[in-house]
This record gives C-alpha cells, structure tokens and sequence, in this order.
C-alpha cells in the first residue's frame, strides 16, 4: 500500500533520499564547524543516534498519517474499520510495512557513514544480543506511540501531522539523538531521562560500536549495560500502557462522537 | 480586453482564505510557531556541542524560520492545484472567468501574509530563548531583500503550481522529498558558501538560497560569510521573480490545455 502510487525503484530512492540528506546536513554542520571528523566519539554518537532516530520520525509520523489518509484521501477508514479485523491491528501492520522501509534507510546510512566516514561501527565486535534486544524494543516503543498518535488522529481533524511532528520534535530535542544530552539544561535532561528512545539510542551506539567510549560524552556513562537495558524496559512498558490507553479511548470517543467518517475536505 | 477589477476580487478571494484562516482555527499558530522551534532548538544544541561560533546559532534561527517560507510554497502552492483537483474544485476555477494566474496570485499573497506572520514570530521567540546578537545595519535593505526573496519563491511556487496540476499523487510525494535536500543545498542551517562556490551558485536558482545568504549577511554582517555581495543578490532574486512568474504564466496556460485536451483536469485519485 505504501509503495502502489510509483515504480519500486523510484520508491526505492524516494525513500532512501529524505532521510540521508537529513543526516546529510548534520554532517555539513559538523564538517564545517570542526573541520573533519577529528574527534570520532563525538561524531559516531551523532551519526549513530541519528540514523536511529530515523525510526522514530518516519514510522511515528506515517503511522498516525494513515488514518487521516486512510479518511480523507482515500476515504477507505469506514470499509477497513467494519472488516472482520482488529484495527489496532491493521495501524501495527502499517507500522510494519514503514519500518521495513525505514529499516532500508537507516541500513544504507549506516553503511555510508561506515564507509566513507569513518563512524566507528564495528560489526566484528558488535554486541548482536545487546542490539537485538534493544532494536526490539525500541522499534517495539515507536509502533506503540505511533498507534497512540493514529488514535488522537482520530478526533482532530488536520491537527495530526501537527501533533506527530511535535511529538517527534521533542523526542529529538531531549532524547540526545545528534547530542549528547549533557549539553541540554537540567530540567531538559530530566524530560530525556524520561523517555524510552534516549536509552534505546544509547543502547544502539554501544551495541554498534564498542569500541567507542560514549561514556565521557553521553550523560549516561554511569549506567552498565543491564541498567540501561532495564530503563529501556521499564519506560517502555510505561508507553506502551499509556499508548495503549489514548487508543482505545480515543477509538471509543471516534465512535461515539460520529467521527470515524468525517471529512473536512482538506 | 483584461478586467482588471475582476482579477482583483479573485485575488482578494483567493487570500482571504488564508488570511483569514488563522484566525479562526488559532491552534494553528502554536503548531506553526511552535513546531520549527523545536528543530531550531535542537540544531542549536548542536551547534553548542560542537563548540560553533554564536553566530551560527543566529542562522540556525533565520534558516529555522524560513522553512516555513519554503513549507508553504510546496504544499500551499505547489501542490494546491492537486488537492483543488482532488476535492472538486478545479473545474470550478477553470469555469469562472477570471484569469487562473489571479488564483495562483491570491493564494501567493495570503500565503506570505500568513507565513510571515508565524515565520516573523518564530524568529522573535528564537532570538528571545537564545539571545542571539545581530548587527542589523540596514532595516530598509533588510526589508526590501525579504519582500523581493518572498516575490521569486512565491513565483516559482506559481510555476511549480502549473506543473503539479497535471500530476497524480507522485505530486504529494515530489513535496515530500523536496524538504530535506532543498534545506541542505540552500544553507538553511550553514552559509551556503561552505558547499562552495559553483554548487553555491546552483542552488541559487532556489530563490530561498540568496535571499537567506543576504538577509544574513545584512542581520550578522562578515561573519555571515556571504556568497556575493548583497546588492548583487537581491539583483539577482529580482531577475529571477521576473522569470518564475513569466514562466508560470506560460506554464500555466500550457498545462491547462493539455489538461482539457487529455481529460486530466478532473481526473480524482490517480
């Protein structure tokens, strides 16, 4: 369904391209600040966390996005949602079909900065069980908010892309995606420490490259890797209640204010 | 004989809409202010960790602002004529009898108006939160580079306009992916000199590119780091305006016969 409107190459590039030249202009910031990549912690932790995030921002945002295209566009919700099926369901199955691709996005990056970068990844050392358990995990978390943002979807009416990417927009302001969070103010730290992708990326970069010392830099050097494991854990399931929750009550107010077929027109 | 008093009102009627739009739904401001602050404030942290001179906070915070310039021209213009296609009423502005170029104009006009409004805003509460510096030497110049910047991009907005009308859902997805690329050849967060001189001097055509490069070499002076001086710039964006809305004009009346004569112009869904 994601790629029925073009040729699979064309999507092919149609999805690599915005995600890399994203990570691209961090890059030129870098470059042009610090002149090369002198000092590899700091740029791994960067180019790591971001490729990562990439998760976050394009599964969030197009998982919430299908029920207002789903809607409005091609006006297909009410077939869908009368379906013999469950449609939390069917919004975690589009949520996997954008991970996949994603997934592709985030692999190619990698392998480019890997390459031509010299981003300290280093798969001969890579800790699989550690990186298993967090991409799990994580992935696990932005289905979970991104079914949580389908649901409010529900009720607003053109409001969603809004409130997805200010969602994501704070998942990157405070989960030190590109920076370490060290650099936020304390009460910023306190909001990162809150939320499950911060250890998820941590996790990520260490997994990846453990060979590079993120601990000096990262803010979250005092925690082994079971710790961080836990928190992941723990913050998590905290999302996934919550998530599932603003669903489900957001579904029931759907129905009960007539909202499930409506259409603005926009 | 042009009725000039008619292609007035279609271009009041066209931005009244969007000018009036924000005030009637205001949670719009907050998602419009607020969310381009985020990213601005990310980029700036970034910044600081990597140690940048204070300056590039204040282009983090121009360039953060002005992609709302470009959001709108994308989706508020480019892709307008789409969406009109989409929900039913391109065949009503292909029946009333003002010129199409007066739509495509009133929807540039109230575009700017509401953009700046929230770009203007955004800029504020940015340099309030990170106290950036600036050596604003010339307001009028200042002023003058805005407006004309706002006059080319909206221009190739029109022209982009024409183009998509005859475009299926590929159209959504072509302003999707003009987004991150655009903001990495035209500078948005760096001196566009630093991509050097010829590739520079590509972007260029993007008219966001030169009117960022002199508004900031006019707010931060030499530390702006300016492709070419600034009067030639602005030169430069008023040839450019010129030649968008040409192009526009005759894009425009090129498009629409080919979408009567291949039945395209109603086509829903393709």
């Amino acid at each position: 369904m994601e790629s029925n409107w073009t040729s699979p190459w064309l999507f092919l590039v149609y999805s690599v391209v915005k995600p890399i030249f994203g990570t691209l202009i961090l890059v030129f910031m870098y470059l042009i600040i610090l002149g090369g990549v002198q000092d590899q912690t700091l740029f791994s932790f960067m180019f790591i966390g971001n490729a990562f995030y990439m998760f976050v921002a394009q599964t969030m945002f197009g998982v919430a996005y299908v029920v207002q295209e789903d809607r409005e566009r091609f006006k297909t919700l009410k077939q869908v949602y009368i379906a013999p099926i469950s449609y939390f369901m069917y919004i975690v199955g589009r949520a996997i079909s954008k991970l996949a691709i994603t997934a592709l996005a985030v692999v190619i990056t990698l392998i480019f900065g890997v390459a031509f970068l010299n981003v300290g990844v280093d798969l001969g050392a890579t800790d699989w069980l550690l990186f298993g358990v967090g991409l799990f995990v994580g992935l696990l978390c932005v289905v979970v908010i991104g079914v949580a943002l389908a649901g409010i979807t529900f009720l607003t009416a053109r409001h969603s892309s809004g409130i997805n990417e200010g969602i994501a927009g704070l998942f990157y302001l405070f989960c030190g995606v590109v920076y370490p969070m060290t650099v936020l103010p304390s009460w910023g730290q306190t909001i990162g420490m809150a939320i499950p992708f911060t250890y998820w990326l941590e996790m990520m970069r260490r997994a990846l490259a453990p060979g590079t010392d993120f601990s000096a830099i990262s803010g979250l050097g005092g925690y082994s890797n079971l710790e961080i494991t836990a928190l992941l854990l723990a913050t998590t399931v905290v999302f996934l209640i919550i998530s599932v929750a603003i669903f489900r009550y957001a579904d029931h107010l759907a129905r009960k204010k007539g909202k499930l077929d409506m259409n603005s027109t926009y | 004989m042009i009725d000039w008093r008619l292609q007035c009102r279609a271009i009041y009627g066209r931005a009244y809409p969007r000018a009036i739009g924000a005030l009637r739904e205001p949670s719009w401001m907050f998602f419009d202010i607020f969310l381009p602050l985020l990213s601005i404030s990310a980029f700036i942290f970034y910044y600081r960790a990597l140690g940048a001179p204070a300056v590039y906070e204040g282009f983090v915070v121009i360039g953060g602002a002005m992609t709302a310039f470009w959001l709108s021209v994308m989706w508020g213009m480019a892709t307008q004529f789409y969406w009109e296609k989409e929900t039913g009423n391109l065949e009503l502005y292909m029946m009333a009898p003002m010129s199409k170029m007066s739509i495509l104009a009133g929807m540039a006009l109230g575009g700017m108006f509401l953009t700046s409004v929230r770009a203007i805003s955004t800029i504020v509460l940015g340099v309030i939160i990170f106290q950036v510096q600036m050596q604003l030497t010339s307001p009028l110049l200042l002023v003058f580079a805005f407006i004309i910047t706002l006059i080319a991009l909206y221009g190739m907005g029109m022209l982009f306009s024409s183009l998509y009308m005859f475009w299926g859902r590929g159209a959504w997805h072509l302003s999707n992916l003009m987004q991150e690329p655009i903001y990495l050849v035209s500078g948005f967060y760096f001196p566009v000199k630093q991509l050097g001189f010829y590739v520079a001097m590509a972007a260029s055509i993007i008219p966001i590119t030169l009117g960022l490069d002199s508004m900031r070499q006019i707010l931060f002076g030499a530390g702006a780091n300016g492709l070419l001086p600034v009067v030639e710039e602005i030169a430069i964006l008023c040839v450019v305006a010129v030649v968008f809305i040409i192009a526009a004009w005759y894009s425009l009346r090129h498009m629409e016969y080919l979408g009567k004569k291949e039945g395209r112009l109603v086509l829903r869904s393709q």
